[in-house]
Formats: structure tokens, sequence, C-alpha cells
């Protein structure tokens, strides 16, 4: 890569000194965009209008001499389950071709007000339903890294843009995995903080017990920028949790000398490509140069995890996907009758995976198996959380490969549902634990394909989470 | 059906009434719930469904359901919780309704109603909290034949469903717990309970059985009784349907019905729009609801007082007959205009009696509710003190009281303006002896013992003073100058 990376300070420097506008670095980075967005796909709609009106707006801040706000003029790049208030949001489906928010999601809102210029809607799996960017109805992503290769999913066009330096940052959501495993296979950092720590309003939802949005960016520093500004309570989201948010990146610093770093040996077993252990484990004794501790750990019940995952959040999505009906608005195909145009609407309007995850989960909840299904699912849930509560009485952090595998061929899993679920073997355990997680590149293999190694921390833990991550980051740099 | 057969069953009801809440704004979000606005003025991403939109629970909301299951003598749970009610339908936007199903917000609960000059006490299984649908409209439109539109207005408006237990054995009881459980609701001030405007609806659930047997029979929901009318009429019907079926050696089929107005029966509904595996589920985008007893009793401290308390307290300070306590407690609108009355000076017993019949003869009349009387309570108290005074006559209060009425205008000032003031004793003296002069014949009637005649001279007396005169003066005057 030619340009030369951009992060949030380098950006904020470059307009202090006034070596670039913000509208001449938001021009760069559409035309950057639409130099390389053909062959990555990353980007469904882009939304110049809403994005040279910040920049000029950043602009008549600076001429002004005034202070700049915390993501001044800084390039993101939103996900397209992430409503936008007149972009259109596709969610990568058909259903919502012709979709277009009338109100912004809060998370974008704030990155707005913060300054930040909304380049445009980056692809993912069909409501954020896959693990590889494949179940888009636009097309797959490509892993900038290499371009046969798949960018993870399904926040797949996120990791992908910020991967090739078409956005300085970019929101993803994450339901099982899903900004982790893209930031692991397109080699950047990417973190969902702790369920309720940002809110999901305005978050088209796939399984509302488990989304999060996050950030992916080029450094740890950047991240925690970023989380910085979209978390904290939402009076639109009950759930959405009045912890109050420290400042990230200030905290980056602190040492992480005589951290206990936990090590669950369920992590660590069958099914992980040889690399990636040997990356992860030298990862970790990078880590134990710096002072940190190792403790092995047993997490009984994570063999449970992508079971439970894939009935818990197949439920909620049966419900969530079902106002995708073809009456007030999206795609609707006429029908003869209403149940007619029902069925033809979302029979057309959805992908194979989304049917396959409504129907599971429709399955879960109906009458006569939702014990034996979606509640028994739900005790084994708070069997995970408690092995995750367990293992934080012992250490401060818990550190396992992102990712069972580096980033796969397209249509290597297609075909197989069940393989393509345990590409999320690592990550869903967060995710129904509500714990926060981090995936920080660790290396590549010899193809030069990247690794990424996952840090999990306690309940609002994330200053905890980031810091590790940053003092990883920087040993990595240091020492290559 | 002879009423030989009838009487050989018994019919078991439980009735599930839907009650609009009091609140400003919906449920999950912060627009309106006026009723009557243009369609689709009082929408937004949430209660449109739009994706992405989340409900965020209205306090107000959750204190008046609080405030409805206190009133109902219901427990309140400590915890309670939202629950997806999943279905597809047009006027669902989200796909679902957000309701409560294994955690609902109150149980065990009771209300008593009259019943033959006694009370009877109905269980109530459950309350919880849900939000409306939209409202489809089929009719009305160019294009009605081809097309349905789409009211969301009401979609999202917070809903309490209150559940019986099948402790109605009755038309007439179910009658008098639908109007019991309205007077106590809209006493406590938790719903205006409007069926017109759809702020109370009604189901029920009915079975019958042979008269002595334990078991109860099997059970068809009625849907649509949204009128106290309808209600004893689908029942009735329900009631003789499902006897005619069992008589015929028949089955009674469990299923939904629904009360046809125009054809005065139930019908059943087509199977596919009620078969439904509604895939209950806690709701994901909401907290579990806490209520703690501190809430709880705050709320039960503001609670207004309720009618069997109102009434008695009534018959204790006011000393009125308890049919006038009975009328004047029928809403709580007519208890506070009768007791700001008599707090404004009127005499109990004639506050009662004005009020029950000048009054509400003459708002019924004008077609107003008592909150819209053109006579305030101290203003019909003044009328009521100045006849006390014998200032004027009752049948001269009338003529004011129709004047006030009519003009706003208060007792003193339109009998000053009309000098309809009460004639003086001199006169009255001076009317009195001209009637006793002018007929002799009456007189020595009178004195030989005829006492009937002395309504005579009344009549007389009052005719010459045209009505003005006061009775007991004139009765009075009379005895004195006849003796």
């Amino acid at each position: 890569m030619t340009a030369p990376a951009w992060t949030i300070p380098s950006v904020r420097a470059a307009l202090e000194a006034k070596k670039v506008s913000s509208r001449e670095l938001t021009s760069e980075f559409f035309a950057c965009i639409e130099r390389r967005n053909p062959e990555l796909n990353a980007f469904l709609a882009l939304s110049p209008d809403r994005a040279f009106a910040q920049a000029d707006r950043i602009d008549a801040i600076i001429a002004r001499g005034e202070q700049l706000p915390p993501l001044a003029g800084v390039p993101v790049a939103v996900k397209d389950v992430i409503s936008t208030c007149g972009v259109r949001t596709t969610c990568g489906s058909r259903i919502l071709e012709n979709y277009v928010p009338p109100y912004d999601a809060t998370a974008v809102g704030r990155l707005e007000s913060a300054g930040a210029i909304v380049l445009g809607k980056t692809n993912c799996d069909e409501f954020a339903m896959g693990s590889s960017n494949e179940n888009s109805a636009y097309g797959p992503v490509r892993n900038p890294v290499a371009l046969d290769r798949v960018p993870g999913g399904s926040s797949g066009g996120s990791a992908a843009a910020v991967a090739a330096g078409l956005a300085v940052a970019a929101l993803g959501t994450d339901t099982g995995g899903s900004i982790r495993q893209p930031g692991a296979f397109c080699g950047i950092p990417a973190m969902m903080g702790t369920y309720g720590r940002v809110s999901r309003y305005g978050l088209i939802a796939f399984a509302s017990s488990l989304d999060r949005i996050g950030p992916f960016a080029t450094t740890v520093r950047d991240v925690a920028s970023i989380l910085a500004v979209i978390a904290g309570r939402d009076s639109s989201d009950s759930t959405s949790v009045p912890v109050p948010v420290p400042d990230y990146a200030a905290d980056l610093d602190r040492p992480v000398r005589g951290l206990r770093i936990g090590i669950p040996r369920e992590y660590f077993g069958e099914g992980m490509d040889l690399i990636v252990r040997q990356k992860v484990e030298a990862g970790i004794r990078l880590l134990e140069s710096l002072g940190c501790v190792p403790v092995e750990l047993r997490m009984p019940h994570t063999d449970f995890a992508i079971a439970t995952y894939y009935i818990v959040a197949t439920a909620e999505a049966s419900s969530n996907l079902a106002r995708f009906d073809g009456v007030r608005y999206g795609l609707r195909v006429p029908g003869a009758t209403l149940l007619d145009m029902y069925k033809k609407t979302r029979g057309r309007g959805f992908g194979s995976e989304v049917k396959r995850r409504i129907m599971l989960g429709t399955y879960a909840l109906s009458s006569g198996y939702y014990d034996a299904y979606y509640l028994k699912a739900q005790k084994v849930r708070t069997l995970i959380a408690r092995d995750f509560a367990e293992a934080f009485q012992q250490v401060d952090v818990i550190i396992t490969p992102t990712s069972p595998s580096p980033a796969f061929r397209l249509g290597d899993k297609t075909d197989d549902p069940l393989q393509m679920y345990l590409a999320d073997i690592y990550t869903v355990t967060g995710s129904l634990a509500g714990v926060p997680g981090i995936s920080v590149p660790c290396g590549k293999t010899p193809d030069g394909l990247p690794v990424g190694l996952q840090v999990f921390g306690p309940h609002f833990g994330e200053s905890l989470v980031l810091q590790l991550a940053y003092a990883f980051e920087q040993a990595r740099g240091s020492s290559v | 059906m002879s009423p030989g057969i009838l009487a050989r069953y018994e019919p078991v009801i439980g009735l599930e009434v839907h009650l609009q809440l009091r609140t400003g704004t919906k449920l999950f979000c912060a627009c309106s719930t006026r009723f009557g606005d243009p369609p689709n003025k009082n929408t937004c991403p949430v209660c449109l469904g739009l994706p992405g939109a989340l409900p965020v629970l209205n306090r107000g909301a959750l204190d008046l359901a609080i405030r409805a299951a206190l009133a109902l003598h219901a427990t309140v749970h400590e915890r309670s919780r939202f629950a997806r009610k999943n279905y597809f339908y047009p006027d669902l936007p989200k796909g679902y309704q957000i309701s409560m199903y294994e955690m609902p917000l109150a149980t065990a609960g009771w209300l008593e109603i009259p019943l033959d000059g006694a009370t009877k006490r109905i269980g109530i299984t459950r309350l919880h909290m849900e939000d409306d649908a939209a409202k489809n409209l089929h009719e009305g439109f160019p294009d009605s034949d081809r097309n349905s539109y789409i009211d969301y207005n009401r979609c999202g408006v917070p809903l309490v469903e209150i559940v019986s237990e099948p402790d109605i054995r009755s038309p007439e009881e179910a009658y008098a717990y639908l109007t019991t459980l309205k007077q106590v609701l809209e006493y406590t001030g938790v719903s205006d309970c409007n069926m017109e405007e759809g702020s109370l609806r009604c189901d029920a659930n009915v079975s019958v059985r042979r008269r002595g047997e334990d078991k109860f029979g099997t059970k068809a929901e009625v849907k649509n009784l949204n009128s106290f009318r309808y209600l004893q009429h689908a029942l009735e019907y329900e009631i003789e349907r499902q006897i005619g079926v069992l008589e015929s050696s028949g089955r009674v089929e469990q299923e939904t019905r629904l009360w046809s107005v125009a054809a005065g029966r139930t019908e059943p509904m087509r199977s596919k729009e009620f078969a439904h595996d509604y895939r209950y589920f806690p709701e994901p985008d909401l907290l579990p609801v806490h209520v703690s007893e501190a809430l709880k009793a705050e709320i039960l401290s503001k609670m207004p007082e309720l009618p069997d308390a109102k009434r008695a307290r009534f018959l204790r300070e006011f000393q009125i007959t308890p049919y006038d306590a009975g009328v004047l407690t029928t809403t709580r609108a007519l208890a506070d205009y009768f007791e700001a009355a008599v707090n404004a000076g009127a005499p109990p017993k004639s506050a009662a009696n004005w009020i029950q019949t000048e009054l509400l003869r003459r708002l019924n009349d004008a077609g107003k509710e008592i909150a819209e009387s053109p006579i305030a309570p101290a203003a019909l108290a003044e009328l009521l003190r100045i006849i006390e005074r014998g200032q004027i006559t009752g049948a001269s209060g009338k003529k004011v009281f129709a004047k006030m009425f009519e003009t706003g205008d208060p007792a003193s000032k339109i009998v000053a303006a009309e000098s309809i003031g009460q004639i003086s004793e001199a006169e009255i003296e001076r009317a009195c002896r001209e009637v006793v002069e002018k007929n002799p014949d009456n007189v020595a009637k009178y004195k030989a013992g005829n006492d009937g005649v002395f309504k005579f001279f009344v009549g007389q007396v009052m005719r010459a003073t045209r009505g003005q005169a006061s009775p007991q003066l004139v009765n009075g005057t009379l005895k004195r100058l006849l003796s």
C-alpha cells in the first residue's frame, strides 16, 4: 500500500497544521473508494452529500480557530445494518433494497457529533448472519490482504474498508463474532464493548440480546477513541447501561506488568489450525515477556456455546425479522391475498441463510419445543456466563485465538453451514456472556494471512482489555 | 329454547377486558395518544416498528397499571417481564406485540359486584400491560374495494389486560362485572373507559355445564363485545347456542367466535385467523420491570377513594338515602360535583335531589357531561341556600335554575334581576285576609271540621302571590286567621 495510513491523531494533526482541509481529505477518501471498491465490494452506498456537509462544518471550525471535536474530520464507514438518516440502509438484503431510514442510529449520531465524517455504508452478511460476508445479497466482499479470501463476517465490509485504507475507522456489529473475526481475518484491531456499553438504537436487530456495535480501526488507540465516543447510556435503548465511560485512550499506557492472563484450555483444543496455535502461543509468550502472568483456566461449558448461540440468536432473529413483511417499507411482492403477499415478499426478499435461521428460530420457540430448546439454551447461556465470572475471579483478562483459522477462500464453506458456524467457535462464548472482547493482530501465516488474538475482559472492563491489546500491539510493533 | 331446558344448564363465563391507560404518550415512545387526530399523525420510528427502533417503557403507564392492579386488590409482583407475542398482521408493525406472559405485572385480585341486593366476589386472574395495534381501515376510501389503509395513531397506545376467573354465572353478572370494573377504573383515573373510542374492549370465555356438575364444559372465546349491550346479547346468544349443541347430542368446539352486531349472533372465525402459535419469549429489548414496596406504597397512598368507600362515606357524612348515594357515586365526576356543592354550603339532601332531578335531566337534554355543566357546584350551592333561607320558593328556584343553566349567571343575580324574591310577610298577611274574606262558605266548612278545605285556601293564596309566597308562612298565617 502506498497511501499513508491515516489514523485519528494523524488526521487531527494534519487538519490543525492546515496541511489538508477536511473537504480535501474527504475527497481523497472518496477517490480511494472509487479506485478500490470495484474489486473489494466493501461499500454498498456512499453518502457524499452528508460527508461534505460535515467536512465543511469541520473546516469552518478550523477557520474560526476553535477547538476541534475529538474525531474532527475522521472519515468513517458504517456497517449497513446501522441506520443512517437519508442514506440507504439495506442490511445486505434484497428485502430492504430501497429502504432509507428517517433517523440516525445513536452511535452514528454520536460519531458525527464528535466530528467524524460518514463516508458510506459497508457490505455485510445479510442481516449480519454469516461469518464470511458471502451471504450478502449484493455480492461478497474480498479480503484486501488476499483477494481470493473472505474478509470474515458479518462485518466484512467494515473490516475490509479499514484494512484497505478506505476509511480511518468503521462501525461494525458483533452478535457472535461479527466484529472480532473479520478484524482477525483482515489484520486490524476490532472490538465489541460490554453488552449495554454502546446503544443499539438504530442497529437493525439480528439477535437483540447479543447484538453490539463496535469499532474497527488500524490501531488500538483509534479503537479506544471511537469506543469512547459511541459508548454510554442512551435513553432510547433500555438495555444501555449508565456506567460512566472512562477516557479509554488516555488509559492505554498503563503498565500491564503483573496482569494475570487466563489461558482457557478449551480454546486450544481440536479444530484449530496449527499456524493459528503457533501464532497465539507466541503472542502469549510476548505478553509474558511484558510481565503478564499466564494462568491456565478451565471453562467447562465452552463446548455448548455454538449450539446455545444458534438457538438464542435464531429465536430472537425469527421475531426481529418478522417486521419485514412488505406492508410499510422495503420490498413488496404483490400477492392475491395478504398471506400470499407475505409469502412472496419474504420468499424473494430473504436469502437462504436468513431463511434457514428464521426457520431454526421459529422452531426453537414453537409451543412444545420452547422448553427443550429456547429455555434450555438460556440456562446454558447462564452457565457460560458463570464460566466467565468464575474465570475473572482468578485472572484479569482471558486470551484466546479469535478464529480457528485464518481467512479462508471464497466459496470454501458456503455449502456447509455447520462448518461456517464453527468459524465463530471462539467468539460466541463472549457474546453469550456479555463481556467485552477485542481481536488484535498477532502475526501472519507464511502466506501472509493475518492471525488474530482475542482478549476478553470482565463486564465493563474495556479499559483493561484495551490496555492489554495496546501493550501487545506496541510490543509486536517494536519486535518486528 | 324453553326456559326449562335453559334452567338445566349453568353458564360459566370469564371476561378478558382490555383498557386503554390514560396517559398522554404511548407505552414505548413519546407519541401522543390523542384520539381523533388525522391518520398517522402521532407516529415515530418506535411505534411504526421501523428497523432498529427500540421501545422504552413509559413510567406513567406503569404507575397507572400498578394503580389499577392495587384497586383490584391484586398482588403486584416485585419482578415482571414483557414478552413478545409473535404473529403477522398489517396492524402489527413489529410482527409481534409487546405484552406480558409468564411474568405478568399482577395476579390474584378480585372485584365485588352488586348482585340481587348483595354482593358477589369475582376473582381476577391476572393484570398485565401491552401495546395496542394499529387500526386497519377497510372502508371509506375511493379504492376501498381494492385497498386497505392503516392508521398507526393507535399503535403503541398503552393497554392493560384484565383477565377474570371463570366466576361469572350469567350475562347479568357479566354486565355487573364490566360495569363495576369500569366504575373502579374510571374512579382511579386509570382509564377513560370510553367504549366508542375503543379504550375499553371485552372478550369472553363462555362454556355451559349441567347444573350440579363440577367440571367445566368446553369453552368458546367470543370476541368483539365492545359495548355493554352487545356483551349481554352476545353472551345470551352464545349460551343458548352451546346448550342447543349439547341438547342435540353435539359437542361444543373449542374455538374463537366473533359477535356479529349485524347478524345478532356469534360466528366462528376462520381458523387461519386465530390458529396462532404466538411463540412467546421474553422481550430482550426491555429490562425486567421492578416494582418496589416503596413504589406500591406511594401509589396506594395516592389512590383516589374507590366507589364503595365513597358510597359508605356519603351515607355516613351526609345522611342521604342509600339510593341517592348509589346514584351520586355512579361516576367519580358526579360524586365530586355533589361533594363540591355540599362543601360550598348546599344542604346535602337538597343537593342530592336537585342534582338527580334538575341537573342530570338538563345535562342529558343538552347532551353534556357533568364536567361541562354550566352551573358550577358552588353556584348550585348558592341557589339552594337562597331557597333554604326562604328567600325564594322551590318553584321559583326551578325557574332560576333554568336561567342559570341557560346563561351561567349566579342565582343571586337572576333573583335580583327578575325580582322573583319572595314577597313580604305583610303582603302574605294581606293576601290571606283577602282570600278568607272572599270565601265565607269555605271558612264555615273548615270551622265545621273539614280540614281538606285548607288546601283550597293555600292554593288561592299561592295563586294570588304567583307562587312566590313562602309556603310555611302562608300555612302559618292561614291557620291563625282561620282559628
